[in-house]
């Protein structure tokens, strides 16, 4: 199957713990990446190469406030993600539906043996 | 009785790398649900989640004892899953092993359970990977590493999805 480079989707781009990190710290709201720095606890050439990645597949914007570059985390790039689960849960959610039919008759086919005035 | 449907949706979560869990609430007792997921002619009718026709369903119920699901799909492929029973408690646990044909060194161990409450089951489906890698193949191919990481992250992310 063809895919894309290494780091050219949201799965890849979140799948580095320190990335996660990132995005977990920016789930809280726009931040400075000095502040990233700071929480991360590694050196900020570092937080600069995974936030690189993570504007690559726009998990992150940025924007210039003054002397100062601000990160926030744009969710609908994490979208595929949640599409995967989503479809899962879809499949297993349609058998339970019809599971729930089937089990309608099976509660009237019951209730009907056990008392023949119903 | 009346049935309120509604809200009974199916909650996927990944408890730990190797494992996906399935829960889903049903307004029927145990003994039945029980006999919805282990009766052929009715695990015909829901299996295929209204996407193709469950044209095999073998169920030989006893430890050690096999099952085989086969599914031609609308669009027209066929899937096949199979497995071997391991421990049977009637209408309660139920441990087999799975198996997805289209990638059979990749062997499951499901765990069902159904607990009941007020004539209304709770059921939940355990499936265990041996590796993180055949749990995330399971579901889809050419996933990489990191996925329930992420989907923790996904969680805290949600609301602005929205």
């Amino acid at each position: 199957m063809a895919r894309a480079a290494t780091t050219a989707d949201a799965f890849n781009a979140v799948a580095e713990p320190r990335r996660r990190a990132i995005l977990d710290a920016l789930a809280g709201g726009e931040r400075p990446v000095n502040d990233l720095v700071r929480v991360l606890g590694i050196a900020q050439p570092q937080v600069s190469k995974h936030l690189r990645v993570l504007r690559e597949v726009g998990a992150v914007d940025v924007r210039d406030e003054g002397r100062q570059r601000l990160y926030r985390l744009n969710g609908p790039a994490l979208k595929p993600i949640h599409d995967w689960v989503k479809s899962y849960e879809r499949t297993w959610s349609a058998r339970f539906d019809e599971m729930d039919a089937v089990l309608e008759e099976l509660k009237q086919k019951e209730q009907g043996d056990g008392d023949g005035d119903r | 009785m009346e049935t309120v449907t509604g809200s009974r949706r199916a909650t996927v979560t990944l408890p730990t790398d190797e494992q996906i869990l399935i829960t889903r609430e049903f307004d029927a007792p145990k003994h039945l649900v029980y006999k919805a997921w282990t009766t052929p002619e009715l695990v015909k009718r829901w299996w295929s989640a209204k996407r193709g026709e469950v044209t095999i369903a073998e169920i030989d119920l006893r430890v050690g004892g096999k099952w085989r699901y086969v599914m031609i799909a609308s669009e027209g492929f066929e899937v096949g899953f199979h497995g071997e029973y391991r421990e049977i408690v009637p209408e309660e646990r139920l441990v087999s092993t799975e198996v997805y044909e289209g990638m059979p060194e990749g062997e499951a161990l499901d765990t069902l359970t159904l607990t009941e409450s007020d004539g209304r089951t709770t059921l939940t489906l355990l499936v265990e990977h041996s590796s993180k890698e055949h749990r995330d193949a399971h579901i889809n191919s050419g996933m990489e590493d990191g996925l329930q990481d992420a989907l923790d992250l996904l969680e805290q992310v949600a609301v602005s999805l929205r």
